[in-house]
């Protein structure tokens, strides 16, 4: 068994095996990052930056970020939680976020970030971007919600291993492409999990909605990180 | 001393953030005690008799009228909030942000399969306040205060804004308070 790393989040002591991430360190010590594109058992792309820390001084993306003896961990101090706090802003004003019409709302990883920073109000404007929904046979992908993550590009495949979804385009215009005729085979099966690993409402099922009730999803009474945190 | 004094509005809103602030249910007797209320729906005053201390706005700026109340309110309020997602960010209304205004004005009154042919007409009487180009979160027409997100903010989150607001003394946030459906 080699030896555990020594390292301090936010002046307290951590222990992390070899290989771990700063993410999954803090996760085992009781101690929540907030994360939005990393998903567990995925590999992580540090794309949306949101569970960045400060580690020595320096920003690093804890998703991505192996950890190392002797770091010295930022994560819940002002500085930090403010950029978090930006970064969610920003999402919000990039898409178009109507909550209250949103068959995902309660159960949405970004709103529930939103609730957890309690968020009353973006800093930034809303852009209104124009954007479109696409439908397929088994779901609908709606481009107004989605945040870029690529959850959906590193989870969703056909049985002989096929990407069905894609990026396509580079920067401000960037979004998710469907292959159509991939989308086409998917199972239900497959069109439900690929709705359950979608952070937002990008990706619905078709045929359900709203099947469970305000009161009893996901975020409605304990915030998003509050399971990692009981453990502590 | 007297007591403060509440005015609301509705702009671009449903009344559903109206509705929910009357969900105080048997706490509107402590209101009675705690405040007065000048212009509002709810009491039908249309003209501002007085300085009032908290002005409560429903809805964002879809149209003329909606931009001349707001401002209106702001001239008249010490402290203006805006209630529910529609005032803070547009709401439902701004759905059509992303759309044209003429193919909106199209849709509704031309092409809708609704519309009889006979009734083929794009209202434009100047006694009908004209559309704006999109719809506005009210702070991107005038300052504002304060925000209760929600729709409708719970009436739990807008009594607790309400009564710190009155007693000058932080707000107490609880998780299930803010929420933004």
């Amino acid at each position: 068994m080699p030896d555990k790393i020594k390292f301090t989040i936010d002046g307290k002591d951590c222990q992390a095996d070899p290989g771990m991430t700063i993410y999954e360190a803090a996760k085992a010590s009781g101690i929540y990052i907030p994360v939005l594109c990393h998903f567990e058992g995925l590999k992580p792309v540090g794309s949306c930056r949101i569970c960045s820390v400060r580690v020595n001084g320096r920003w690093m993306a804890s998703c991505t970020q192996p950890v190392t003896p002797g770091m010295v961990i930022e994560n819940t101090s002002p500085e930090v939680e403010e950029y978090r706090r930006a970064i969610i802003e920003m999402l919000f004003v990039e898409g178009n976020h109507f909550c209250p019409a949103c068959e995902k709302s309660g159960n949405c990883e970004l709103q529930a970030l939103a609730y957890r920073y309690q968020i009353m109000v973006p800093q930034f404007p809303y852009l209104f971007p124009k954007k479109d929904i696409e439908a397929f046979p088994k779901f609908l992908l709606e481009h107004n919600r989605c945040v870029q993550c690529q959850r959906c590009i590193r989870a969703i495949q056909t049985p002989d291993g096929k990407k069905i979804f894609a990026m396509k385009n580079r920067s401000g215009r960037v979004r998710i492409n469907v292959d159509k005729k991939l989308a086409a085979s998917l199972s239900d099966e497959e069109a439900q999990k690929a709705m359950d690993i979608c952070p937002v409402g990008a990706i619905l099922k078709k045929e359900v909605g709203f099947r469970v009730p305000i009161g009893q999803r996901k975020y409605d009474k304990k915030p998003i990180g509050s399971e990692i945190e009981e453990k502590r | 001393m007297s007591k403060p004094v509440i005015a609301t509005a509705s702009l671009a809103g449903c009344f559903g953030c109206h509705m929910s602030f009357l969900d105080i249910d048997e706490r509107i007797l402590d209101l009675i005690e705690l405040v007065e209320f000048d212009k509002s729906p709810i009491d039908d005053i249309k003209k501002f008799s007085r300085p009032v201390d908290i002005g409560l706005i429903e809805g964002g700026c879809c149209n003329a009228e909606n931009v001349e109340v707001l401002r209106y309110f702001r001239e008249n309020c010490k402290i203006l909030v805006s209630v529910g997602e529609c005032a803070v960010m547009g709401g439902l209304p701004a759905m059509r942000n992303t759309i044209p205004l003429k193919e909106c004005l199209e849709e509704a009154y031309l092409n809708s399969p609704t519309v009889a042919p006979e009734d083929r007409l794009i209202p434009a009487d100047e006694d009908i306040p004209i559309l704006l180009d999109r719809v506005y979160p009210c702070h991107e027409i005038v300052k504002i205060d304060y925000f209760l997100p929600g729709c409708p903010p719970s009436a739990d989150l807008i009594w607790e804004a309400l009564t710190a607001l009155i007693q000058g003394r932080p707000l107490r946030l609880e998780y299930e308070l803010v929420k933004y459906d």
